[in-house]
């Protein structure tokens, strides 16, 4: 069982980690600053094996990569969003971050709920409830499943 | 059956003639775009992912446009990096202060119609003003591309804008691809290329289909795309064949969207704090006081958007307390803004006139704001935070509104 951290919509990814974190030499030193201008308090309170639950078009604007890498550094198992930005979801996938697309989680859950997450079934259960996911593409699947894009690359190259 | 601008780019560059949108296929990069913030991960990722050599140096290009000059001391840790990537990987594309990213890979002939392009920034989408297929990526990706040369993608179904008609006066592209931005939503067209046509489209100079090709990614949208014509050729420094006059959506083609749009119908509008989908009319938002304003960027840091300012000012002053800041995008552009008495006619108003970058519009170097402070800026975001603390005000507009805001002090109609 993971605590649930629920975001509205169109969460972007200055929200996520603003600009000037972007030149910390590490993700390990940026994301102390995850949701920084949300909740300050977001990076002390998360504990590995949490989720993050949105609303619609979560991760929209830059391209930067920093903004799954610095929630997977937090130890964040998931982002369960009722749909994602493009440039987000892709790198999520790469870096081997879970972003799952639950039209119905995020309208029955609150801050601080406790959920748990059966990848493999893309089931969540929370309250009692169980609430169905939409399964990947293929492609992306793929990369997920093998760790992210360095492993799926190097799994080529072999 | 016909096909969109994005399907025929696409089986072009993979040789497969019967693929539409929602296929998945693997394509060929024609270039890559990598700037100075995300150099040093991607150079990380592709030693981490073992690879000893570019696929293609000639087709890599380097550009350092967020950070120049550095603001701070660990920024110069970034053109180290770079420098020594550029080195030993052998490439030559390296621009160290010539302007932003995507004004120069048009500008510069990096980007030709019907190529596929990836950038490490989602403002990647501008090329399309060319015709190119061109989209943001992050630094993982751009990684394997510089070892691989190819990256999968689904290819997207497409939204299409007509626009029809003369835009009134002092209207622009800008406010066009506002509006639109405000109809679609911030995520209208997520996963989907918006393809542009109609006459008013055809009108329009390359510039102002940049503007609106650099802002499809505040729908969602994965590209943008219009059809190569003469000014497109002009600009690209090639001549128009069958090749580029061919990428055009047929009219049996499939579209999950068809908006149409009368030019008349356009006002000056604004994207309101922090939303770029919060669109109102200008003149309903009147009279705010305002404490700086923006010409430049990616977006509008073209000469016409800068002469456009330079008409408005010509012989006014900005007003007290108001500080105008203006960038050109590109070196070339700020030459050619010095040439013809623009940067004489805005510095004379009291114009604050800074090198081309990206600094103001990331809230980098320079024109920092803090809370309770209102901007009126030409560029793509307002999200909260992005030009100094997140209680900053950030007004979104086309050139020929912040000109006239600059001289009122408060929201005006231009």
């Amino acid at each position: 069982m993971g605590t649930i951290f629920r975001f509205h919509t169109d969460v972007d990814t200055d929200q996520i980690i603003a600009s000037q974190y972007l030149l910390y030499p590490t993700i390990d030193e940026m994301k102390e600053h995850t949701f920084e201008s949300l909740d300050p308090e977001f990076a002390g309170k998360v504990k590995p094996g949490d989720y993050v639950v949105a609303a619609e078009n979560f991760g929209c604007g830059s391209s930067r990569e920093q903004a799954p890498a610095v929630l997977k550094a937090l130890g964040v198992k998931a982002v369960l969003a009722k749909s994602f930005a493009r440039i987000f979801y892709r790198n999520a996938i790469n870096i081997g971050l879970p972003v799952i697309v639950c039209r119905d989680l995020y309208d029955h859950v609150k801050d601080g709920d406790e959920m748990e997450l059966l990848l493999e079934e893309g089931l969540v259960r929370t309250g009692g409830n169980e609430y169905t996911c939409t399964k990947l593409p293929a492609q992306m699947q793929k990369i997920l499943d093998q760790g992210g894009l360095i492993a799926s690359l190097d799994r080529e190259v072999e | 059956m016909g096909a969109t601008i994005i399907e025929k780019i696409i089986r072009r560059n993979t040789g497969l003639p019967e693929v539409k949108a929602g296929d998945i296929v693997t394509v060929q990069v024609d270039r890559v775009m990598i700037h100075d913030i995300f150099i040093p991960f991607v150079a990380d990722k592709f030693e981490e992912m073992g690879f000893t050599r570019l696929w293609d140096p000639d087709k890599v290009v380097l550009i350092y446009d967020h950070l120049v000059p550095a603001s701070q001391v660990d920024d110069t840790r970034h053109f180290r990096v770079g420098n020594a990537f550029a080195e030993k990987y052998g490439m030559t594309h390296v621009h160290r202060s010539d302007g932003i990213c995507h004004q120069l890979m048009p500008e510069a002939g990096y980007v030709k119609p019907g190529n596929v392009v990836f950038g490490t920034d989602s403002h990647t989408t501008t090329y399309g003003c060319v015709g190119a297929f061109s989209s943001g990526i992050g630094y993982t990706e751009m990684a394997g591309i510089l070892g691989t040369g190819t990256l999968w993608i689904r290819i997207p179904p497409t939204i299409r804008v007509n626009i029809n008609g003369t835009l009134p006066e002092n209207v622009t592209s800008k406010d066009v691809i506002l509006r639109l931005i405000g109809d679609l939503g911030a995520d209208g067209a997520t996963y989907q290329a918006l393809e542009f046509a109609g006459d008013t489209i055809e009108s329009m100079s390359l510039a102002s289909r940049m503007t609106m090709a650099n802002m499809a990614i505040e729908g969602g949208a994965k590209c943008a795309l219009f059809t190569p014509d003469e000014k497109t050729a002009e600009f690209c420094g090639i001549s128009l064949t069958e090749a580029e006059t061919s990428l055009v959506g047929d009219p049996d083609a499939e579209y999950v969207r068809v908006l149409n749009y009368r030019a008349e119908d356009f006002v000056p509008v604004m994207a309101c704090p922090s939303q770029v989908d919060n669109i109102h009319p200008v003149a309903e938002l009147a009279g705010t006081k305002i404490d700086q304003v923006f010409i430049g960027s990616c977006t509008n840091g073209r000469l016409e958007d800068l002469m456009c300012a330079a008409r408005i000012l010509k012989g006014k002053k900005v007003a007290p307390f108001v500080k105008l800041i203006v960038t050109p995008a590109s070196r070339k552009i700020y030459r050619e803004a010095l040439a013809n008495g623009t940067m004489k006619t805005l510095q004379e108003a009291g114009a604050i006139i800074t090198h081309p970058g990206c600094g103001l519009c990331c809230g980098r170097t320079g024109g920092i704001l803090t809370d309770g402070e209102r901007v009126v800026a030409t560029n793509n975001r307002n999200f909260l935070g992005r030009m100094g603390t997140s209680k900053v005000e950030i007004y979104l507009a086309s050139p020929a509104t912040a000109a006239v805001c600059a001289i009122a002090g408060e929201i005006v109609v231009p």
